[in-house]
């Protein structure tokens, strides 16, 4: 069974274009008990879907660019204007007006540490961390809401203070090219691919 | 928001009352090879048709439309699946609605069929459940569940959500309950009940004996968290009847009042803007002042450590059914024990206890059937069907069998449902020689919440004897 000629898409005029394979088909086998009583069957599924990023994507582009992007709302007649968001918010969720984006690298890389962690040996399918994976939830002065991510170097502790760094080279372009270290951290002990 | 209008915090007033008639349950487990999803949905029907005296053919002329609670499409594989299952139950050609809110899909179902008949659209409704997460292996299993939080933000991280779990966990561990020992042991005593419970139902698919070194020795999940402090993965279905008043003493003469309400939050957690706690009728504008002080850390609100929909949920809810004191009013919960320390977080969330305080309601024994400190009845029992530890979590399911577990102690019908020797048989399973009955006596109210993921949806439903109404409702 092949699979080759993996699906890819490019968007022209405004369309998705797909080229490749989008799905594979492999054949089902029957499930049994003991005595061989038919029970059921395996239902095999391979399918690649399509995923937009819409106003987001600045954000996850900007990964690559070692830039860690959040958004602000800009609407003075807001009760909550002002408020900074990451995750990135397209929408001030009380006004609903389009935020403005805002370059929050260097305050991640000033005054960022941990408001919560946890380690943990179990992941689920697809996942592609090492383990155990140590994920950290990032306070930033400043900001009104909290980053989920995943501590690459160290032991997490509550309160510690961390930086972020990037994967620039070969970039997935997902939310898994941010990671975070200690603050300290010197650049030749980055993993492969990161970068401050 | 973080600031709510008058508008916003009006409590339910409802067109007329909502009575619950009776319902019924599958046997749970975590894998039923042998049973086809209508074929668990048909046991449960049949259960709740039996409790009233009913054939299936004299309930069903009754059910004027249907509302389905099945959460994971991708787990059976089978889209627009509460269609196959309303024609198997044979109920074409009523309205039927999917009803989809992760962990409180259960609980949401009910307020949808609740909204139903108390708007007069229907005179009785159909509330039914299920979940099958046999159809793909743990792994599996845990990506899917994993895509229910978000999948561009956090799914990729390690495809677990118990993990997105655990850091609240961690939170709540750290600064309320400040890493105690007696603190880690009072979550075990949680799994340790729940799991004891379990034992005396025989729907339940994870009955165990065990102590707290037992919970403190199972494998870590995610610390603290430990593999006999979570929840279980499940098959199995349940079903709820609501009807109004005339209807409902048409077909049982001991109908019981309910009022179910819902709140909600974030999916991501990372979007919990901190902001002030909303107070439950129990409490003091002055009450969380120092709360910041006493728990180092504590703060920040919700943060990662309240569940502001539960908080919500519980303000309509009791706002509808006339509850102040939960404690005082109420007999028995049944609380969803996704993970044994958000077992306690909603302690407090629903106001059984202050915040920073939940422990305490294990502590003093106040949660317990029987308390084992001083022997008297439990003031406020949690949990004797077993919950999501010991019982189920058959996600759709879950929050209708809360439901049906406190309304068989209402209605004095607990050891009924549990002792019969013939279900016990029937779903294969040995009454164990120690078999206790649990019935709370004389319960008159009752209350159930249905939680979702990391608290993105709550329902809370308030079962209420009709003799035994209480002042001041809604």
């Amino acid at each position: 069974m092949t699979t080759q000629n993996r699906g890819t898409v490019k968007v022209e005029n405004g369309r998705y274009r797909v080229t490749g394979n989008f799905h594979y088909a492999y054949p089902n086998d029957p499930i049994r008990d003991e005595s061989g009583k038919l029970l059921g069957i395996t239902n095999p599924a391979d399918m690649t879907h399509i995923h937009a990023y819409g106003g987001e994507a600045p954000f996850f582009e900007n990964l690559s660019n070692a830039k860690l992007l959040g958004t602000k709302c800009a609407n003075p007649k807001c009760e909550t204007y002002g408020s900074i968001y990451i995750p990135y918010r397209i929408h001030c969720p009380d006004c609903l007006m389009r935020n403005e984006e805002v370059d929050l690298t260097e305050l991640a890389r000033k005054g960022a540490s941990v408001h919560t962690f946890m380690i943990t040996e179990r992941t689920g399918a697809f996942n592609t961390l090492e383990k155990p994976i140590r994920f950290v939830n990032v306070e930033f002065e400043g900001v009104s809401t909290i980053l989920m991510g995943y501590l690459s170097i160290g032991e997490p502790e509550i309160g510690m203070k961390v930086v972020p760094i990037f994967q620039t080279k070969n970039p997935t372009f997902t939310i898994m090219d941010l990671s975070w270290v200690p603050a300290g951290t010197s650049v030749e002990d980055l993993p492969e691919g990161f970068a401050f | 928001m973080i600031k709510f209008s008058k508008q916003q915090l009006k409590i339910p007033q409802m067109s007329k009352p909502v009575y619950l008639v009776t319902g019924g349950m599958s046997k749970f487990d975590r894998a039923i090879p042998e049973k086809r999803t209508e074929e668990l949905v048909i046991d449960a029907f049949l259960e709740a048709a039996e409790f009233i005296k009913k054939s299936p053919e004299e309930l069903k002329e009754y059910i004027h439309s249907c509302y389905y609670g099945h959460f994971a499409d991708h787990f059976g594989d089978q889209l627009l699946g509460e269609a196959v299952i309303h024609d198997r139950l044979g109920l074409d050609p009523l309205g039927n609605v999917g009803i989809k809110t992760g962990g409180a899909t259960g609980g949401s179902t009910i307020w949808e069929a609740y909204k139903a008949v108390a708007s007069g659209y229907s005179d009785t409704a159909l509330a039914m459940g299920w979940e099958r997460m046999d159809e793909v292996p743990t792994d599996e299993g845990n990506h899917y569940i994993a895509s229910a939080a978000d999948k561009d933000w956090e799914t990729p991280m390690g495809h677990i959500y118990t993990g997105y779990y655990a850091v609240m966990a961690q939170k709540y561990w750290q600064v309320f309950g400040k890493e105690e020992e007696s603190f880690r042991r009072t979550l075990a005593e949680i799994a340790v009940k729940n799991k004891g419970y379990a034992r005396m139902n025989p729907h339940a698919q994870s009955p165990m004996k065990i102590t707290v070194e037992d919970v403190l020795n199972s494998p870590i999940v995610a610390d603290p968290l430990r593999a006999l402090d979570c929840c279980l993965m499940s098959v199995g279905a349940s079903c709820v009847i609501l009807a109004d008043e005339k209807t409902a003493y048409e077909l049982t003469d001991n109908p019981l009042l309910l009022y179910t309400s819902a709140g909600s939050h974030t999916l991501r957690v990372a979007d919990r803007r901190d902001m002030d706690i909303p107070l439950l009728p129990n409490e003091s504008p002055d009450q969380y002042k120092d709360l910041g002080v006493r728990f180092p850390g504590g703060d920040r609100y919700p943060g990662f450590t309240g569940f502001l929909a539960a908080r919500m949920a519980a303000y309509y809810a009791y706002g509808m059914a006339g509850i102040v004191d939960p404690t005082e009013d109420l007999d028995l919960v049944e609380l969803h024990d996704a993970f044994t320390i958000s077992d306690i977080q909603s302690y407090e969330d629903i106001g059984i206890r202050p915040y920073g305080e939940g422990r305490t309601y294990v502590e003093s024994g106040d949660c317990y059937h029987t308390n084992p400190f001083t022997g008297q009845p439990g003031k406020l029992p949690a949990n004797l069907s077993g919950g999501l530890i010991g019982c189920m979590h058959a996600v759709g399911a879950t929050g209708i069998m809360q439901v049906i577990e406190v309304a068989q102690h209402i209605w004095g019908r607990w050891s009924e449902m549990h002792a019969d020797e013939a279900k016990w048989k029937r779903f294969n399973r040995v009454k164990p020689d120690d078999w206790t009955d649990l019935q709370v006596k004389g319960a008159k109210r009752g209350l159930a919440i249905s939680h979702a993921g990391v608290g993105s949806h709550v329902t809370a439903t308030v079962l209420v004897h009709p003799d035994h109404q209480l002042k001041g409702r809604g």
